[in-house]
């Protein structure tokens, strides 16, 4: 299959614009008759919904939640990138294209990225009118934040909701086309399968929730808003709900996963406490500028501490391993995401962990507090402070800056941060890839295209932090609400589908026999107890580091695993009910054919770049090693029972040179 | 630590309900909705019906999880989502009561599950600026107040879960309702509707079955994102005057 990306020619700078002056449009007479539906309403669902909706198409917009408001977006933290440079600190729509590229580790399509970076703007517009209420300065004026690896300060936020507001903004949006019947709203209703007509995605097959009842919806086209695939690692920072069935299902009906080895682990979390562990915690970034990441230097101490029987404040500083500011001077504590995730895993490998788990390593805000103790002794004119007024004055500095998150940091772990260092670990926060989508936003399938977490196209291996929240907002309000019109303005002649055409019939039978199938098995364990034992095969085998051997094996374990839940899973209660266990179990299912996909992924791509990291290639230093000669393309997987395909997209650098990234 | 849960079982939104009591073992460190997961793993081993309950970031922000425990919407600790309270909170041998929210305007669905749509409705009254895709003018162009800037978001923080509703013994909708009414009215970009905003959303209220305000301010001290009752008050100065300055 020939991956044909569709980027328009011309410079890069110009092509966005140019093609969005030449491209089809739909009149609006036709928009009146067209119908489309957008599933999923986080970012990208709902900002495409509202949008196309104002244009004047018929949309039906579909979320698994109780409410449109409640999509696992709303979680978001830190920000919103945009290339605004109101703090005229040389930022520009060139800038911020670069530094995605580059954070990405040059896997990401430059034209796509390049646009991203021009909407940027335009967001933030956007949001100030509907009402977001972001941070401001004094004057009245936006303030912005930096985010790491970048030099300028271009991050927008709304104090550590910025997530939640960006979200209330498109649910607003939303809720205005809802009432005025340009939109119509399902909640509680999950896709189940998508249905195509002669090759084109035309409706989906969608279980209403409440009744358990399986519901058929045509339209000229479909869109996929439906996030990541993160809790294929069951733990993850990703909300309960988030699961990949949505763009699972329209990989089995043709389309492509792009890149599905590229997960991004993000290196300060709250650790696992427990077997019974549902989710993890992020914890800022923000914090890794003042806190000192560091384990015991020997194993005795850290088992000490492990059983208990020792804590941070009985380890003297010169046994204790800073090791990151020790590998990475030039960086120190301030490394990316993906090298700060890996240092912490091979001190735990080593045995060096310091929690009960003994997985986990200190966040040591220690000299922090003493260091702006002493400053602050000094500015107010205090002589001869003692140490416990130095502390003081050190911790009321520390709480300014950070104080809600060390009071989450309580609240949830039962300890004070400001007396014994913080406990973090890794975990999985974010998803590169997701299905192939060509410059139009479309899928292979025509008909069919994919927004959001749930497309592959900006993020290259490894997405920069408050990148996420632009790229949603960019394609529902900015990019789709044009690129649609590629598709459907050839179809103004065709009319509206009917759901008793034999393609809905067949789609909705095979939906509710592969719901009978699980339904029927009540074998011993539960739904969760699969998905505990898959997301512990993904992290081993296809986690923070990768080797070939591992992911082999990780494969052969999966294939049993899914052999075993189809033989015993047990799920209560009926079909033609409101039933969570089933919702659940027809998610686990799809991430037991997700999971391989990524292994298989992970296996081919023999070099290590961003959030993908193989052994086998590495530097003398143990850095990840980029392999451009053979990799510098694009993954896509069509789904196969035993044997996946690999397609290719090849990726071509006009604009910038390829590098190495470096922190030392 | 042992504990003794007695929880509401409904099967249906008709059917009648009644508490069921149960046993689990909880650690400390687990949040009050891995209790639950303990309580469901152990029904499920059971081949009985696990106990339904919404939830979703478990961090407190996207206002799914809904339970009354002990009587008090999310549980004893104020300025906290049920997925954010710990079992330290309790200790060996208590008995902990769990319902849903009893609200007219959100009927049970199933056991702890309520539908809660009626608050979309609201919103959709009303609750938004209206503004298409595009038609905005530079980020920058109106300076806003840090200040008023802080209190707008201060307001604009609701999770929408519904906890106030359910402290109220009225069954009002007011807080959450004037929450959205006030983050809007405080920005320059929510004045032009404000007047049509407040009356259709006040209308809206009433049309979905919430109870009248009667100042008890329950709502506050349940309020698990601390949303102030200055805003209710502000709602009802807008109403009045909105009664007799709008023209349509
Ligand atoms: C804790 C945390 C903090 C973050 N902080 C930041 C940050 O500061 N800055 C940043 O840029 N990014 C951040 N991110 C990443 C960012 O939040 C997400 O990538 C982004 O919000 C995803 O938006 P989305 O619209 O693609 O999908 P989502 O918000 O996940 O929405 C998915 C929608 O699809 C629906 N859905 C899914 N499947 C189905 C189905 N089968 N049927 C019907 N409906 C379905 C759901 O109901 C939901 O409405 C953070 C992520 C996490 C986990
Ligand atoms: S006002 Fe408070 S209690 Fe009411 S819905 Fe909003 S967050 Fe929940
Ligand atoms: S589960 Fe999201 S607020 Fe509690």
């Amino acid at each position: 299959m020939a991956l044909e990306n569709k980027v328009p020619p011309g410079p890069l700078s110009e092509k966005w614009t140019k093609y969005k002056s030449t491209m089809n449009l739909v009149a609006p007479n036709n928009k009146r008759r067209i119908e489309v539906i957008v599933v999923g309403t986080g970012l990208a669902g709902a900002s495409a919904a509202a949008t196309l909706g104002e244009l004047g198409y018929q949309v039906k917009c579909f979320c698994f939640h109780d409410s449109p408001r409640r999509a696992h977006s709303i979680a978001a933290q830190g920000g919103i990138n945009a290339a605004k440079n109101y703090q005229n600190d040389g930022d520009s729509v060139y800038r911020l294209f670069y530094d995605t590229i580059k954070g990405g580790d040059y896997r990401s399509r430059e034209a796509n990225v390049h646009r991203l970076a021009e909407a940027s703007t335009e967001i933030i517009d956007q949001c100030v009118a509907q009402g977001v209420p972001f941070a401001r300065e004094y004057g009245g004026l936006l303030a912005n934040r930096s985010f790491g690896g970048v030099q300028v300060s271009r991050t927008f936020y709304a104090r550590g909701q910025t997530g939640q507001q960006l979200l209330l903004g498109a649910y607003q949006a939303l809720s205005r086309q809802i009432a005025k019947g340009t939109v119509k709203m399902y909640n509680r209703h999950e896709m189940l399968d998508l249905v195509k007509v002669d090759g084109k995605a035309r409706g989906i097959i969608a279980r209403n929730l409440l009744t358990g009842e399986l519901e058929r919806f045509a339209a000229h086209s479909v869109v996929l808003g439906t996030g990541g695939y993160g809790n294929v690692y069951y733990l993850s920072t990703n909300a309960m709900g988030s699961n990949v069935s949505a763009a699972w299902r329209a990989v089995r009906k043709g389309a492509l996963m792009a890149n599905p080895c590229f997960t991004q682990i993000h290196p300060t979390c709250i650790p696992v406490s427990g077997e019974y562990q549902s989710k993890l915690t992020l914890m800022s970034e923000s914090l890794r500028n003042d806190g000192r990441v560091w384990v015991p230097k020997s194993v005795a101490d850290a088992e000490a501490i492990q059983r208990g029987e020792k804590t941070a404040l009985d380890i003297p500083e010169e046994d204790r391993d800073y090791y990151l500011e020790r590998r990475y001077p030039a960086f120190g504590n301030l490394v990316p995401r993906d090298v700060a995730s890996r240092a912490a895993k091979v001190a735990c490998d080593e045995g060096k962990g310091v929690s009960k788990t003994g997985l986990a390593v200190y966040l040591d805000f220690a000299s922090a507090i003493i260091r702006y103790g002493k400053s602050e002794a000094l500015t107010t004119g205090i002589s001869n402070p003692t140490e416990a007024k130095i502390k003081e004055l050190g911790e009321e500095v520390v709480a300014k800056k950070y104080g809600n998150l060390f009071q989450m940091y309580e609240k949830i772990t039962g300890e004070n941060p400001y007396k014994m260092p913080m406990k973090i670990y890794p975990a999985v926060h974010y998803t590169m890839g997701g299905l192939w989508v060509d410059y139009n936003l479309e899928t292979n399938v025509p008909g069919l295209f994919a927004l959001g977490e749930a497309n592959f196209s900006d993020h290259g291996a490894n997405r920069l932090g408050a990148s996420a929240l632009m790229q949603g907002l960019a394609d529902g309000y900015f990019v789709i609400p044009y690129t649609i019109g590629s598709f459907l303005a050839n179809e103004i002649r065709t009319p509206a589908f009917s759901t008793d055409m034999p393609e809905f019939e067949q789609a909705e039978n095979d939906v509710a026999n592969r719901m009978e199938k699980i339904m029927n098995i009540q074998g011993d364990q539960s739904v969760e107890s699969f998905h505990r034992r898959l997301g512990k095969i993904m992290w081993d085998h296809c986690g923070m580091s990768r080797n070939a051997e591992g992911l082999k094996e990780g494969r052969q374990k999966i294939r049993a695993l899914r052999e075993e839940f189809y033989r015993d899973v047990f799920v209560p209660g009926r079909a033609d009910e409101f039933n969570p266990e089933l919702e659940k179990a027809l998610r686990v299912a799809d991430f037991l054919e997700m999971g391989e996909v990524m292994i298989l992924d992970a296996l081919e791509r023999n070099e290590s770049c961003g959030g993908h990291f193989r052994e086998e290639y590495k530097s003398e230093e143990g850095e990840a090693k980029r392999n451009d000669a053979d990799y510098t393309h694009v993954s896509a997987w069509e789904w196969d029972d035993t044997n996946p395909i690999l397609h290719k997209e090849a990726l071509e650098f006009e604009n910038v040179e390829l590098k190495t990234r470096s922190y030392k | 630590m042992k504990l003794h849960l007695k929880i509401w079982r409904q099967k249906t939104s008709t059917a009648t309900g009644s508490y069921e009591t149960h046993t689990v073992e909880a650690d400390e460190h687990m949040s009050f909705l891995e209790m639950l997961d303990v309580l469901n793993e152990q029904l499920i081993s059971e081949k009985k019906d696990p106990v339904a309950f919404e939830h979703d970031c478990r961090e407190g922000i996207c206002g799914a999880c809904s339970m009354v425990i002990d009587g008090r919407p999310h549980g004893p600790q104020n300025g906290t989502t049920t997925c954010q309270l710990h079992m330290r909170a309790y200790k060996e041998n208590d008995t902990i009561t769990i319902e849903p929210f009893r609200v007219g305007a959100f009927p049970v669905v199933k056991d702890l599950v309520v539908e809660r749509s009626s608050f979309d409705r609201i919103i959709q009254a009303g609750g938004y600026v209206s503004v298409n895709t595009g038609q905005a003018q530079d980020a920058n162009a109106t300076p806003i107040e840090g200040g008023i800037a802080a209190e707008a978001f201060d307001a604009a923080t609701c999770i929408g879960c519904g906890a106030c509703a359910a402290a109220c013994p009225n069954g009002s909708a007011m807080l959450f309702t004037s929450a959205k009414v006030n983050h809007l009215a405080k920005l320059p970009q929510g004045q032009v509707e404000h007047k049509k905003r407040v009356q259709s959303m006040v209308a809206q209220m009433d049309k979905e079955g919430f109870g009248f305000c009667s100042n008890v301010k329950a709502c506050e001290v349940e309020c698990p994102k601390e949303i102030s009752t200055e805003n209710i008050a502000a709602l009802n100065r807008a109403y009045i005057s909105s009664m007799f300055t709008t023209s349509d």
